[in-house]
């Protein structure tokens, strides 16, 4: 029972699919000017990571919070996945109390900073009681205390086109010392902006520990745990998605 | 064309919805398990790590790493599976398919006659083929509760972990006890489907497994068969 291929069915069929194409184009149009295409967004995968990462930014907004816990929630248990750094240049600054630690601000910025550890802890402090949560499964709540990142780059003024915010760790040698591996990563603006995003160089009331990252962590409260990059050095604004990621996992974090 | 009775049992709408499902939930059970691997504990509560009190300890050694890449597939998989179901439900509602199909007769709802089925089904009693051509009393209450309480259940339980979603509503996690009882939860909900999955399948064996798989594909059931 097969229907002969007329040219009215021809033309609909042609006429729908042009329809549909240009549909999806302009689709991807309006969602990449509206900020809901991530990085990772090419492949297999990219199309289940778009889908998360766009629903998630329709939904969450700029501003929806964490769940914020109570001190008395607070983990006995803080697990990490891999010790600190054991290299020579770590090992310094730690001995240090990190004074020759500095942080840089730069990119799409309209004046680049060096903060030290000192200035940073004399900009506007506050404190956040936050689930962190491995993609592996387990999980703890801790008190992070720090500076709003949004706070560091209202000082160095973010220029309009900025899109991303990359951090990027000082050099983090394996556990054999040879492989220098430097785990940077980026978040958007909505959460670079975010009122729960810190600086944190301290935890549960005391300075942040060499293995949690010291002398300071980005602290996301919308994300898993790979996402909170340790051991930062240089902090840069930038618009472009190819500067992203040399990690591994996905970009967003959020789910 | 053979002279063999046809029957149409499924629409096209169950018949790709139940393909994509079972391909879906293939993937999210493998990619699942690459995940469950990294962690092979389950907690209560919203914290739990290594040194800490444990619900469960599933006798599979610590593997480092196959969350990172199954994560991703997993994600993937869930939402083909969402996508999927939307569509199943809508079309269901808008078709005669969940009214005709799925919910039971209201003189089927006592409880002594689905005792009965249930008996029948226990006892591996074979049926006219040619007498139902619906589903029972029972397998309309297995496939509801599936469709309308294991798979949103499933999804709410994996939204909870999500640090996004909980942003905006967090009573997905605060409703169930926290972050890891919804993990703990989720892992509840798919051992559940598994055993329908496995239950199903042992069912379709009873009047032919092939013929059943057939008329999911085809919409065909030979000789008035009934499929499950």
């Amino acid at each position: 029972m097969r229907r002969p291929l007329t040219r009215r069915t021809f033309l609909t069929a042609g006429l729908a699919t042009a329809a549909g194409a240009s549909g999806l184009g302009a689709a991807i149009y309006s969602a990449d000017r509206y900020g809901l295409i991530p990085p990772d967004h090419s492949g297999v995968v990219g199309i289940g990571e778009t889908l998360t990462y766009a629903t998630q930014r329709l939904l969450t907004s700029r501003h929806s919070l964490a769940r914020e816990f109570t001190r008395r929630d607070i983990s006995k248990v803080a697990p990490v996945n891999g010790p600190h750094p054991r290299d020579e240049k770590y090992v310094s600054l730690l001995a240090d109390g990190f004074r020759d630690w500095r942080l840089s601000i730069e990119g799409l910025v309209s004046r680049s900073l060096t903060l030290s550890l000192d200035e940073l802890k004399r900009l506007p402090q506050e404190s956040h009681v936050l689930l962190h949560a491995c993609e592996e499964g387990w999980s703890y709540i801790a008190e992070w205390t720090g500076v709003r990142l949004a706070s560091v780059l209202a000082l160095a003024g973010i220029r309009p086109e900025a899109r991303y915010v990359v951090f990027e760790p000082f050099a983090n040698p394996n556990q054999s010392g040879s492989v220098v591996r430097v785990l940077w990563d980026s978040i958007d603006m909505a959460d670079a902006l975010h009122a729960q995003t810190l600086l944190a160089y301290g935890m549960n009331g005391e300075t942040l520990p060499p293995d949690h990252g010291a002398p300071v962590r980005l602290r996301l409260g919308r994300h898993l745990g790979y996402k909170n990059t340790k051991y930062l050095s240089r902090i840069i604004v930038t618009e472009r998605r190819d500067y992203y990621r040399k990690s591994r996992g996905t970009w967003y974090g959020g789910i | 064309m053979s002279d063999e009775p046809k029957a149409s049992r499924h629409s096209v709408l169950v018949r790709l919805t139940h393909w994509t499902v079972v391909l879906s939930v293939l993937g999210l059970l493998v990619t699942g398990i690459g995940i469950l691997i990294s962690h092979p504990r389950l907690y209560w509560g919203e914290t739990g790590s290594i040194g800490t009190e444990s619900l469960v300890d599933l006798p599979i050694p610590f593997t480092i790493g196959p969350s990172v890449w199954n994560r991703p597939f997993h994600f993937l998989f869930a939402w083909i599976l969402v996508l999927t179901g939307l569509v199943y439900v809508a079309g269901g509602f808008l078709t005669p398919h969940v009214r005709n199909d799925l919910l039971p007769a209201r003189t089927d709802l006592r409880v002594n006659h689905i005792k009965r089925v249930l008996l029948e089904h226990v006892r591996w009693r074979q049926h006219d083929v040619h007498v139902a051509r619906s589903y029972n009393v029972v397998q309309r209450l297995a496939y509801l509760s599936v469709v309308f309480v294991l798979f949103p259940s499933i999804v709410w339980t994996g939204l909870a972990m999500s640090f996004g979603m909980t942003s905006v509503f967090p009573t997905l996690a605060t409703a169930l006890g926290g972050h890891q009882s919804a993990r703990t939860l989720h892992v509840v909900c798919v051992v559940l489907l598994l055993l329908f999955a496995i239950v199903h399948v042992v069912m379709l064996g009873r009047e032919g497994f092939w013929s059943n798989v057939r008329a999911m594909i085809t919409g065909h059931a030979p000789y008035g068969g009934r499929a499950r």
